[in-house]
């Protein structure tokens, strides 16, 4: 059996039709470009050569996939091919999915990408990012998400820098009608932060989601500023924040790498929310950041509505992918 | 930084070919696919960069290379200035229409930032130009959108024409118009809701307020840290509204910021203004040059030169040049230059203008807090005459003595010290350069600090 038709079993045998579904509708105009080059590459390139392996390093890389990452990739598919001795273009791209499956799992379980939500008293989940990534929306529609799964949620307006941030985090709470805590625009976040955990403990709220202002990555007072909120909740509540979400706009190029990088810093970052999914933006981010930094993606913005943020599932976000060459007719 | 430059990246190629005097077709293409990495890294889109590398190479083989000395500074000369060119020269102009009010209209995707852009054109057109703008919120689908706008108009104190969430945007711009010619604005700007470029809906929106405004400038705000996607949305908005201009956003970050530059090539439209922080006032008039020479990590020299030349006095400036010579430096003149480069805006900006900053170790892990100089000042002033002409004689119970004296620790103490000491190598490391071969050495006439 081919390596398309076991992932494509996969996900029949695991009854996620629907989900796959979702993706392949979100990710529309990923896949078209990008699994489309792919099959327009190896259509016109018949013999494996240095030149195929360039143009592949380009089709990777205008998906966003790191430089690094994608140099790795192509030396290993180098190797790969040598060793198993293909010629002919059409057999590398079994090879090709393998080896990108292969940086979406690597070694960790599927596991990770569930939230760690504790079984009794309250979990914190600290949501940051840089300018404009979505942060508040993501919180919004994490709210709505987990109040649909019987949980208490209660915001915390962390945002008190930005023109409208407060308000913006109300109408969200007013939505999943849920309770906001909040402070006046340009009060110290870690005092909003630490309120809003007295609030939630005393009103025995399940999950508390805190808002924070959106701050770019080179800037340390700011992110000093973030790490004193991160020991602010650690210091009320041992253990948490159980979660710290990094909001990563899919659109961002390169630097999501060196965002990344110094939020986990700052953070301890254990998962990411990729936004704006449901443009052109290809994702590719996904790949160098797992291969890079080990970071798990949780949750996949696909849309506007509420309910358009999904669990990430590396499964159909690979289909997603590929979901052109699944479907094409085997040949064996 | 997260990436090298490309001098970097060039670096060992370059020694190679040094060596051998001569340079091969092979070196050249060594080095086109080194340039190649650096500008894919910094997020050029890679059609522009197919271009790019195309001409730069057909200049490189050419005799420029072959018979320079320095064939690795000369290829990065030749880059520079395919860049350059490529992004065309400044154009910060913003249109005025002999019939008042001029309209500017305000697009791009969600979280680009174009709401305090918005603030931030108005204060400019009102500081620079002497003009009465009046705001439009037309963002009528983003939560708190237009209390945002709201909340920047009354920052600035300016009037922001809004009808709530439920009417249409195309009729809230008709209106604003109606609304500034009676009023007098001279200027109105539109701030509009962020969509993305393949939603044919909202995209047939922006068409019809285009159409009942005519506006006089359009322009995109994009997002400097926008990778490969650049392009597609760039085109696809200009396509359907033929903007007249772009405003890069979030310049401030680490990002390279190559979309400016894959944005210019498949639009052709300039780009007038960069977005240089969260403050209102901060935003500033585009030079493609200094972008060119960032998105090669080569640092922002011109910007330094000028910030400098802008708050330090020359006579100062001169006396300092001959002590950085002589190493001579002390910490009193420390004290001194601590106040002059105060003037010329925040450390971390200036830090990373400086190029090999990020490189000299010790200065890597610098944390550039403003509130830190009060310390660095409080402990420069614990000190003897002694000690801050000659920190030599620094011993522990001194060191004792000044951290109790200024409120610090030793071990505070001691970091200044050790920064003081990097410092002074970097000075004689770019004393050293501007003495060097090149004419147009640089000119460093104040501390890096």
């Amino acid at each position: 059996m081919s390596f398309f038709q076991k992932l494509k079993s996969k996900f029949k045998q695991d009854n996620q039709e629907e989900v796959s579904t979702k993706y392949k509708e979100g990710m529309e105009k990923t896949r078209k470009s990008f699994s489309g080059k792919i099959n327009d590459l190896i259509a016109r390139y018949r013999k494996v050569d240095e030149d195929f392996f360039e143009e592949l390093e380009e089709v990777l890389i205008s998906a966003d996939v790191g430089v690094m990452t994608v140099m790795d990739f192509i030396d290993e598919l180098k190797f790969e091919v040598q060793r198993r001795n293909i010629k002919d273009t059409a057999e590398v791209k079994d090879v090709i999915s393998e080896k990108l499956v292969d940086i979406y799992y690597g070694d960790d379980d599927e596991e990770i990408e569930t939230l760690n939500i504790q079984e009794d008293g309250l979990t914190v989940i600290l949501v940051v990012g840089v300018n404009g990534v979505g942060k508040t929306t993501s919180i919004g529609k994490l709210a709505h998400r987990l109040k649909a799964d019987g949980k208490t949620v209660m915001l915390a307006a962390g945002d008190t820098f930005r023109a409208g941030a407060i308000e913006q985090l109300e109408v969200w709470g007013e939505r999943a009608e849920v309770e906001v805590v909040k402070q006046n625009a340009g009060s110290d976040p870690a005092a909003v932060i630490f309120d809003a955990i007295k609030a939630a403990k005393s009103r025995k709220v399940d999950v508390l989601l805190c808002d924070t202002a959106g701050r770019l990555q080179n800037k340390v007072n700011l992110m000093n500023e973030l790490s004193k909120v991160k020991r602010v909740i650690e210091r009320e509540i041992p253990g948490a924040p159980h979660e710290v979400l990094l909001v990563l706009d899919a659109t961002t190029g390169q630097n999501a790498l060196s965002q990344a990088k110094t939020f986990s810093e700052s953070t301890d970052v254990t998962g990411i929310v990729l936004t704006k999914l449901d443009g052109t933006a290809k994702g590719g981010i996904v790949l160098a950041i797992r291969h890079e930094l080990n970071i798990p993606v949780k949750f996949v913005g696909l849309g506007e509505k509420a309910e358009d943020l999904q669990k990430f599932d590396a499964n159909a976000f690979v289909y997603g992918l590929f979901a052109d060459m699944l479907d094409e007719p085997s040949e064996d | 930084m997260a990436f090298e430059g490309l001098a970097d990246r060039l670096q060992s190629t370059i020694k190679r070919i040094t060596g051998k005097g001569k340079v091969s077709e092979q070196d050249v293409k060594e080095m086109t696919r080194e340039i190649r990495l650096a500008l894919l890294e910094a997020d050029v889109n890679f059609k522009v960069v197919k271009d790019l590398i195309k001409r730069i190479k057909e200049r490189a083989v050419g005799q420029e290379v072959m018979e320079s000395l320095t064939p690795g500074q000369q290829v990065i000369k030749v880059v520079k200035e395919e860049l350059t060119e490529l992004m065309g020269g400044e154009q910060s102009k913003i249109a005025v229409s002999d019939r008042p009010p001029t309209v500017i209209m305000m697009v791009g995707l969600q979280g680009a930032g174009k709401t305090t852009t918005t603030g931030k054109l108005a204060n400019l057109l009102r500081k620079k130009h002497n003009r009465s703008p009046l705001l439009v919120a037309c963002d009528i689908y983003r939560p708190a959108a237009i209390q945002q706008l709201e909340t920047l108009g009354s920052q600035l104190d300016m009037p922001v024409f809004s009808m709530g969430t439920e009417a249409n945007p195309v009729d809230i711009a008709k209106k604003a118009i109606e609304k500034a010619k009676e009023e007098h604005h001279d200027y109105v700007l539109i701030d509009t809701a962020g969509r993305l470029h393949v939603d044919t809906d909202l995209m047939e929106e922006l068409e019809q307020i285009k159409a009942t405004v005519n506006p006089d400038e359009i322009f995109l705000v994009v997002d400097a840290m926008t990778g490969q996607d650049a392009v597609n949305v760039a085109e696809s908005f200009n396509e359907q509204l033929d903007i007249t201009g772009v405003v890069l956003t979030k310049l401030d970050g680490d990002t390279r910021g190559g979309a400016a530059l894959s944005i210019k090539a498949v639009t052709g439209k300039s780009i007038k203004f960069a977005g240089m922080g969260e403050k209102l006032d901060q935003l500033e008039a585009f030079h493609p040059e200094r972008m060119a020479s960032r998105i090669l990590g080569m640092g922002d020299v011109l910007t330094l030169i000028e910030k400098a030349q802008a708050s330090v006095d020359e006579n100062q400036a001169k006396e300092l040049e001959d002590k950085m010579r002589n190493a001579t430096f002390t910490f009193d003149d420390f004290l001194e230059q601590m106040g002059q480069v105060k003037k010329m805006g925040p450390l971390e900006d200036l830090l990373g203008m400086i190029p090999g900053a990020n490189k000299m170790k010790g200065l890597k892990n610098v944390q550039f807090d403003e509130k830190q100089l009060v310390h660095v000042e409080a402990i420069i002033q614990s000190m003897t005459k002694k000690e801050r002409q000659d920190p030599s004689v620094m011993n522990a119970s001194r060191k004792k003595r000044i951290a109790k004296g200024s409120g610090t620790s030793v071990s505070q103490v001691n970091r200044l010290l050790k920064q003081f000491d990097e410092m002074k190598k970097m000075m004689k490391q770019m004393t050293n350069m501007q003495k060097g071969k090149k004419g147009k050495g640089f000119k460093m006439p104040f501390n890096p600090f």
